[in-house]
C-alpha cells in the first residue's frame, strides 16, 4: 500500500461539453469502452498504484456519479485502512459554485490536514490512460522537482482538447499553454500533477489570498519560473475525451486489439462497477465483426465495427456499423445504424435506418424511442 | 441473536468424483458452468431471490477455491450483520470431533449454528444443481398443508428415472412411498434434493439417526425413509422449470448446451431472477474481423478471432485465428492456438492448447475432457487419448 502518496481527482469545472451525453451527468460517469465510466481509468490506475485514499471533488450533476462510485468496493476502497471520499462543493450560495478548484480545495481542507500521506497527485476524468503513480513520484522525487506534471507526445489528439507543454533538456516545464494557446508542441498534459501535499495547501492558500482560484491556469501556470516543475513522458495509450468527435473517435481506437490489450490490462485491470449480467448471448444467424461486446448482449443481427455496452439486444436483420450502443439499447428487426451513438436505453423500433458521419456522429439521448 | 423464520444449510462438501479431472483439485459446487457462473451460484441466487438471508455452507472436499469464492457472500447479497453467510467445515470438538459422514451427519454436526437463530424451518439444498426456484413459494405450500416435511420433486422421463430418488403421492401431494434409484421405477416425480423440515421434527430425527451405528447419515437413504416409516406427515411440491444434476461430464456439457438454443428452458437473460456470481471483471469481448460466432454464450475478457459454433467461453478465453469451435465448453483463460480445431469437449482452466491441435471429433459419442492449466501440444498425452 502506498501511504506516502494520496489521490484526488478533480471534478471542478470539468468541461460537459459532450452534448446530450452530458446533459444530465458529469463528464466523469460518461459510459465508455462497452462498460465503463470515463472515471474508472483514473480510479483504477491509482488504486493500482497502491494509492489507498481517494478524494473526488464533486461539482455538478453528480446524482450519476454517487451512484457509480458507492463505497467504493469496486476499488477495493472500502475498507478500514482505505477509502474513497466524494466531496460535493460547500457553497455559502450558487456564485460560490462558479469558484475555481482551489476554492473547492480549501472548503476541503480539512480533508487534506487529515491525510498522512506527504505526496498527493491530483488528476481529471477525461485523460483515458492506464497508468503507474508510482513511476511518476520516482521521477518527482529522483529530479527533486516542486511539482510534476505527467505528458504524453501525442501528434493526433483525435480531436480532443488539451493543454500544451514544452520542456527543456532536462525534462523542466519552460512553456504550458491552454488548448487554443499558439504555442507548437506535440507535448500534451494529462492534467494529471504529483507535489508535496504542503505545497499543495500553500499554493491553495496564496493564490486565494491574490483572488487566484484556479489551480493549473493561476497557480501552476503562472509559477513555471519560481518552481521547478517537471515533466513526466508516459508511454501507453492516452485517449483526450471532451468534445464528442473525441468521444467517438477514441471510442473506435479500442477495436485495435494492441490498444484493447493495452489500455485494460497494463500495468494492471480497469475496475468499474460490476453488473450482474449473463454471458453475451450469440444467436443463430449473428454476424459480428471488429467489434466490442459487453456481458448482457443478446446478438441475432450484423454487428460491424461496433461498441456494445451491457445488456444491447440486436434483432433478427438488425444492421450495426460504426457505431456505439449504450446499455440496454434495443435494436429493433430490420433497422440499420451506420455513424450513430446511442445513449443508455434508446429504442430503435424495426425497420429504422438511421445515419451519421464520421465527424458528426448521429446522437439520440437516453431512452429515446425512434 | 435475532430470529429467523427460515434458516438454508447448503451441502457443498460433494467431492464430484464423476466429474473426474475436473473436480481434482476443486470441490462440485465450485465447478464452472455457463459461461460465468459456478454450479453453488444458481442455489444461492435462489436463496436471494427467496427472502433467505441466513445461509450456512457446509464444506469438507478441497474447499480452498470454494472458500476464496464465497468470501463472506457479498455477491449473493449474504453479507448481513445478522445472519448472513457461514461456512461450516468440520471441526474439532472436545471429544475429538469427525469428518462429516454423510449429509444428515453434517447437518447433525451444525445442530448448534441452526439454534443459535432458533428457527422455525430449516431448508436443506445441494450445491450440485443448475434451477431457479422460490423457496418462499415452496414454503407457503409447506405451511399450507401443514407438512412436517417437504420435498421438492419434478417429473423426469421415465426412461431416466431409475437414476433418482423417486417419490409416489396420493392426490393432494402427500407423499406415499419413497425409493431410492430403483431398478423399476413405481413413480417419475423424482428428489431434487431441495428439502424444507419443521426444525423441531428434524432436529428429532438427527439425533435418532446419529445414535444408529448402522445408518449411513444420509437424507435420501435414511432420514426420509425413516420419517415416512413413522408416518409423519411428508408433502411433496412438484416444481416445473429447468432443473439439471451437472453430476457427471456429459450432464454438464449437456447443461451448458442446453443454454444455447434460441429459447432457453433457464433463462439467464432474465431480469427479475439475475444469477449473481464473482465477476471477473474483465473488458468487454473483442470479436474480430475473421471471426465467426454463432450460437454461443461468450464472456467478457475473450478475445476472438477464430470460429465459434455452438460453445461456451468463459472469461478471458482467446481463440486464434482460424481455430474451430463446435459444441465445447471452454473454462477461464483458455489460450486456443492458430488452426485448432475442438469438438465436443470440455476444456479445463488456464489450459493452453497450441497451434494446429485437434480434439475430440465433430460427431463422437463421448466429450473429450483437457484438464486445468494442460499444455496440449501435437505430441501430447491427453491427445493421444482423444484419438
Amino acid at each position: 500500500m502506498n501511504n506516502q502518496l494520496m489521490g484526488v481527482i478533480n471534478l471542478i469545472h470539468e468541461p460537459d461539453e459532450l452534448e446530450s451525453l452530458t446533459a444530465n451527468r458529469c463528464l466523469a460517469t460518461v459510459p465508455f469502452g462497452a462498460r465503463y465510466r470515463l472515471v474508472d481509468f483514473t480510479m483504477s490506475s491509482m488504486v493500482n498504484s497502491g494509492i489507498s485514499k481517494v478524494a473526488v471533488f464533486a461539482h455538478t450533476k453528480y446524482r450519476s456519479l454517487m451512484d457509480h462510485l458507492g463505497s467504493g468496493s469496486h476499488w477495493d476502497l472500502h475498507h478500514r485502512q482505505s477509502g474513497l471520499f466524494v466531496l460535493p462543493p460547500v457553497a455559502d450560495d450558487m456564485s460560490d459554485l462558479r469558484k475555481g478548484d482551489l476554492f473547492h480545495f480549501f472548503q476541503h481542507r480539512d480533508y487534506f490536514l487529515r491525510s498522512q500521506a506527504e505526496y498527493v497527485v491530483v488528476a481529471r476524468s477525461h485523460m483515458i490512460c492506464n497508468i503507474d503513480y508510482n513511476l511518476v513520484l520516482a521521477d518527482h522525487l529522483a529530479k527533486g522537482a516542486d511539482i510534476t506534471v505527467v505528458c504524453k507526445r501525442q501528434s493526433d489528439h483525435l480531436c480532443g482538447k488539451a493543454r500544451k507543454v514544452e520542456l527543456d533538456s532536462n525534462r523542466r516545464v519552460v512553456g504550458m499553454q491552454d488548448h487554443y494557446g499558439r504555442m507548437q508542441s506535440d507535448l500534451v498534459s494529462m492534467e494529471m500533477y504529483v507535489m508535496k501535499k504542503e505545497l499543495l495547501l500553500d499554493l491553495v492558500e496564496t493564490s486565494l489570498a491574490q483572488g487566484q482560484d484556479h489551480l493549473v491556469r493561476h497557480a501552476i501556470m503562472s509559477r513555471l519560473d519560481t518552481l521547478h516543475i517537471n515533466g513526466y513522458l508516459y508511454e501507453g495509450y492516452l485517449g483526450i475525451i471532451n468534445t464528442i468527435t473525441s468521444y467517438y473517435r477514441n471510442s473506435l481506437e479500442l477495436l485495435k486489439p494492441q490498444v484493447w490489450r493495452e489500455l485494460f490490462f497494463e500495468p494492471g485491470p480497469i475496475y468499474t462497477k460490476v453488473k450482474d449480467e449473463p454471458p453475451a448471448a450469440y444467436l443463430e444467424g449473428a454476424k459480428t465483426s471488429n467489434s466490442l461486446i459487453a456481458n448482457g448482449c443478446v446478438i441475432e443481427g450484423t454487428v460491424i465495427n461496433s461498441i456494445l455496452f451491457r445488456g444491447v439486444k440486436v434483432r433478427k436483420g438488425a444492421i450495426v456499423r460504426n457505431s456505439i450502443i449504450m446499455q440496454n439499447g434495443e435494436i429493433g428487426e430490420g433497422s440499420q445504424l451506420d455513424h450513430v451513438i446511442l445513449d443508455k436505453e434508446v429504442h430503435i423500433e424495426a425497420g429504422r435506418e438511421i445515419r451519421g458521419v464520421t465527424d458528426a456522429p448521429y446522437l439520440a439521448s437516453k431512452r429515446k424511442v425512434i | 441473536m435475532a430470529r429467523k423464520k427460515m434458516v438454508a444449510m447448503l451441502l457443498a462438501g460433494g467431492e464430484g468424483k464423476r466429474l473426474g479431472v475436473l473436480t481434482k483439485d476443486l470441490a462440485k459446487p465450485a465447478v464452472h458452468f455457463g459461461g460465468k457462473y459456478r454450479i453453488i451460484d444458481f442455489t444461492l441466487s435462489n436463496c436471494a431471490h427467496s427472502g433467505i438471508d441466513t445461509v450456512g455452507v457446509l464444506t469438507q472436499y478441497q474447499p480452498l477455491i470454494l472458500n476464496q469464492y464465497l468470501g463472506i457472500g457479498s455477491p449473493w447479497g449474504l453479507d448481513r450483520r445478522d445472519g448472513g453467510m457461514s461456512v461450516l467445515p468440520p471441526y474439532v470438538k472436545s471429544k475429538g470431533g469427525t469428518w462429516y459422514k454423510g449429509t444428515a451427519n453434517a447437518i447433525y454436526q451444525n445442530m448448534g449454528f441452526i439454534d443459535s437463530y432458533d428457527p422455525e424451518y430449516v431448508l436443506i439444498i445441494s450445491g450440485d444443481h443448475i434451477y431457479t426456484m422460490d423457496y418462499d413459494q415452496m414454503l407457503k405450500d409447506h405451511k399450507e398443508k401443514g407438512a412436517d416435511v417437504t420435498i421438492a420433486v419434478i417429473e423426469v422421463d421415465w426412461k431416466e428415472a431409475s437414476r433418482f430418488g423417486l417419490m409416489s403421492v396420493d392426490e393432494e401431494n402427500r407423499v406415499t412411498d419413497f425409493q431410492e434409484k430403483p431398478k423399476k421405477p413405481q413413480s417419475n416425480l423424482a428428489s431434487m434434493g431441495v428439502y424444507i423440515f419443521s426444525w423441531p421434527v428434524l432436529q428429532q430425527y438427527l439425533i435418532q439417526d446419529e445414535a444408529n451405528p448402522r445408518s449411513s447419515n444420509d437424507f435420501g437413504k435414511d432420514i426420509i425413509p425413516a420419517m415416512l416409516g413413522d408416518g409423519i406427515k411428508l408433502n411433496a411440491y412438484p416444481f416445473r422449470g429447468y432443473w439439471k444434476d451437472v453430476g457427471t461430464i456429459e450432464s454438464l456439457w449437456e447443461g451448458n448446451m442446453d443454454l444455447l438454443e434460441d429459447q432457453p428452458a433457464l433463462n439467464l437473460q432474465d431480469k427479475d431472477w439475475r444469477i449473481y456470481s464473482v465477476n471477473p471483471n474483465r473488458p468487454a469481448q473483442y470479436v474480430s474481423e475473421d471471426a465467426v460466432v454463432t450460437s454461443s454464450l461468450i464472456t467478457e475478457g475473450c478475445f476472438v478471432e477464430g470460429r465459434v459454433h455452438r460453445s461456451v467461453l468463459f472469461n478471458s478465453v482467446q481463440v486464434a485465428k482460424d481455430a474451430i469451435i463446435q459444441e465445447s465448453v471452454i473454462m477461464p483463460g483458455v489460450k486456443i492456438g492458430e488452426g485448432v480445431k475442438i469438438y465436443r469437449a470440455i476444456i479445463g482452466e488456464g489450459a493452453i492448447i497450441s497451434d494446429g491441435v485437434t480434439i475430440g471429433k465433430p460427431d463422437g459419442e463421448t466429450i473429450t475432457v483437457v484438464a486445468s492449466d494442460e499444455y496440449v501440444d501435437s505430441h501430447s498425452q491427453s491427445l493421444q487419448e482423444v484419438e
